[in-house]
């Protein structure tokens, strides 16, 4: 679905945002890029929706080299959602920000009414059908951002940090809809510095360091190996931090498990 | 001694059906660290604008009961009165930093006070070093890193020597590292300066340890509040809907506080009762 190969980009002349980077992500895999700041994650997601286009190597979405096609073309296949809401919404009300790409793309009446009251509905955001997206509070906007990009049913999603602001039933609610998404084949990307959201709701993740995509795997695995997490700057999730802590002999980042573990340290001592 | 003290709060805003703060009451010593939570739309940032007389002052709207904040009734003072005692930081840096130097920024709340050259030069001086940004002093706030950037204006804040500062989700725009430090220095602030500290957050992994108390908004009420170890570890707080962190989440199911009598925020802190309990 999404090839990266061997791609190098930078902004400044000797300074590589990206480098040499080698990367597949398949349709309907749920994966998290991880990184500090500046390790190349948004100069990553930019190749993705051809926002930026390699300067050596290639790459390939949905079959097409994003050097032959449009970010218009692209956009269609690859919804992005902004980490600040800000910069995307522009409409004088809720409705017509859901309704904007609908009708841009062609979708008719009754199809773009309908997309817009599914997205209402499912972002809990139907009683504020009239009132212009910049009287939302912080995390609604977030949630106007979102629904308005899925609203045109992109086959690849890519959310630039869509947990911050918000609180913990909205991120489970946000992870029930990235599965159902996911289920029904769509390819979802997830940027983020949201460790307790990877570790609980994503399976795959992608860790960038300077540039370079330094592992890759299955977040259990990942999220528990402490010297590649600290060589990315990263911090651990806080179920692996008490692994370590513990000095559980397989550390994890499910509470079962690590419970479960916990639990036969404490018998031992009652017994 | 009382330096918040809250009284039957209730805010509508102008054109608001539904109170966004309703019958709150709420008291503070000086140098206490209150962590706030609540979800999302539950009034944590209306009672932060509250407790620095931006509302009702600045919003109107229809506000009853009393704030009092270091012996000023808000409604009876203005913004700029009220803003020497109690400093607000909010969630976006790039909203409130405007100036072209990161030296200019932090002066300007004391050169407004029309304070002695000297004074203001060596309060922004003082308030730099505290938040660690020193080197910092010539660059444009533009330039900076989101984190740098909330420490830029919590060091202006800084700059007005507030003895309370209130802190509107402080690090929700930062990465785990710049949050972690940002919040490393709010509990510098209070143990070493005596600052009082409202913080509103998330995260409560990362700060959870660090408050002397939490207090939970739901719907605009104050639910709950009292020692974190108490109002974390309520079931209450489960049925609201806050992101309670795993270790704690691990110490209930262990049932530590019933076996151990201890009640750990931190995930050291559970290790360390875990392994003290084997021995």
């Amino acid at each position: 679905m999404i090839f990266f190969e061997d791609v190098s980009y930078s902004y400044t002349p000797g300074r590589y945002a990206l480098e040499h980077v080698n990367l597949s992500i398949g349709e309907a895999e749920l994966v998290a890029i991880l990184g500090e700041n500046g390790a190349g994650k948004t100069t990553l997601v930019k190749h993705i929706n051809g926002l930026l286009k390699p300067q050596s190597g290639k790459v390939t979405v949905c079959g097409i080299d994003s050097k032959t096609s449009t970010v218009a073309a692209l956009a269609r296949k690859v919804g992005l959602v902004f980490q600040n809401p800000d910069h995307q919404l522009f409409a004088e009300t809720v409705e017509k920000e859901l309704a904007f790409a609908l009708v841009n793309f062609g979708m008719s009446l009754l199809g773009t009414s309908s997309g817009v009251d599914w997205a209402m509905k499912e972002f809990e955001l139907t009683q504020y059908r009239e009132r212009p997206p910049f009287m939302l509070s912080g995390g609604e906007r977030k949630r106007l951002a979102l629904a308005s990009v899925l609203c045109y049913d992109p086959q690849i999603l890519i959310l630039d940090e869509p947990t911050t602001g918000q609180d913990s039933r909205q991120k489970s609610r946000l992870a029930t809809l990235l599965k159902s998404l996911n289920r029904e084949g769509k390819t979802v990307i997830v940027v983020t510095h949201d460790m307790e959201f990877v570790a609980d709701f994503i399976p795959r993740v992608v860790i960038l360091s300077k540039g370079r995509v330094i592992a890759e795997g299955l977040a259990e695995e990942i999220l528990t190996n402490r010297e590649l997490l600290l060589s990315a700057s990263l911090l651990p999730p806080q179920l692996a931090e008490l692994s370590w802590d513990l000095a559980l002999q397989k550390p994890s980042i499910d509470l079962e498990q690590v419970v479960s573990e916990a639990s036969k340290l404490i018998g031992g001592a009652q017994r | 001694m009382a330096i918040i003290e809250v009284r039957d709060l209730s805010y509508s805003y102008p054109d608001s059906p539904k109170p966004s703060i309703l019958d709150v009451n709420f008291t503070m010593d000086e140098g206490e660290f209150v962590l706030i939570t609540g979800p999302s739309g539950c009034g944590k940032t209306t009672f932060c604008k509250c407790l620095n007389g931006l509302i009702p002052n600045s919003y109107g709207g229809t506000f009853s009961g009393s704030v009092i904040v270091d012996g000023l009734l808000t409604t009876e003072h203005q913004v700029f009165e009220i803003a020497q005692h109690v400093g607000l930081v909010f969630q976006n840096p790039e909203n409130e930093l405007f100036c072209t130097t990161v030296e200019r920024e932090v002066a300007f709340g004391p050169e407004n006070l029309a304070l002695p050259r000297d004074e203001v030069r060596s309060r922004v001086e003082e308030a730099l070093s505290v938040v660690g940004i020193s080197r910092l002093w010539d660059k444009s706030p533009e330039e900076l890193s989101g984190g740098e950037q909330q420490k830029v204006a919590i060091a202006a804040l800084l700059a007005m020597k507030p003895k309370v500062l209130v802190l509107d989700e402080p690090t929700a725009n930062l990465d785990p590292l710049s949050a972690r430090s940002v919040l490393n220095i709010l509990a510098k602030l209070n143990t070493e300066s005596g600052v009082t500290i409202i913080l509103v957050e998330h995260r409560l992994e990362m700060v959870a340890h660090m408050a002397d108390r939490c207090a939970v908004l739901d719907d605009g009420r104050l639910v709950l509040a009292g020692a974190p170890g108490d109002v974390l570890y309520s079931d209450m707080v489960d049925r609201i809907g806050i992101g309670i962190p795993k270790a704690i989440q691990v110490a209930k199911r262990l049932a530590l506080s019933s076996k151990f009598g201890k009640r750990p925020l931190s995930s050291w802190d559970l290790a360390d009762i875990i392994k003290e309990g084997k021995r």
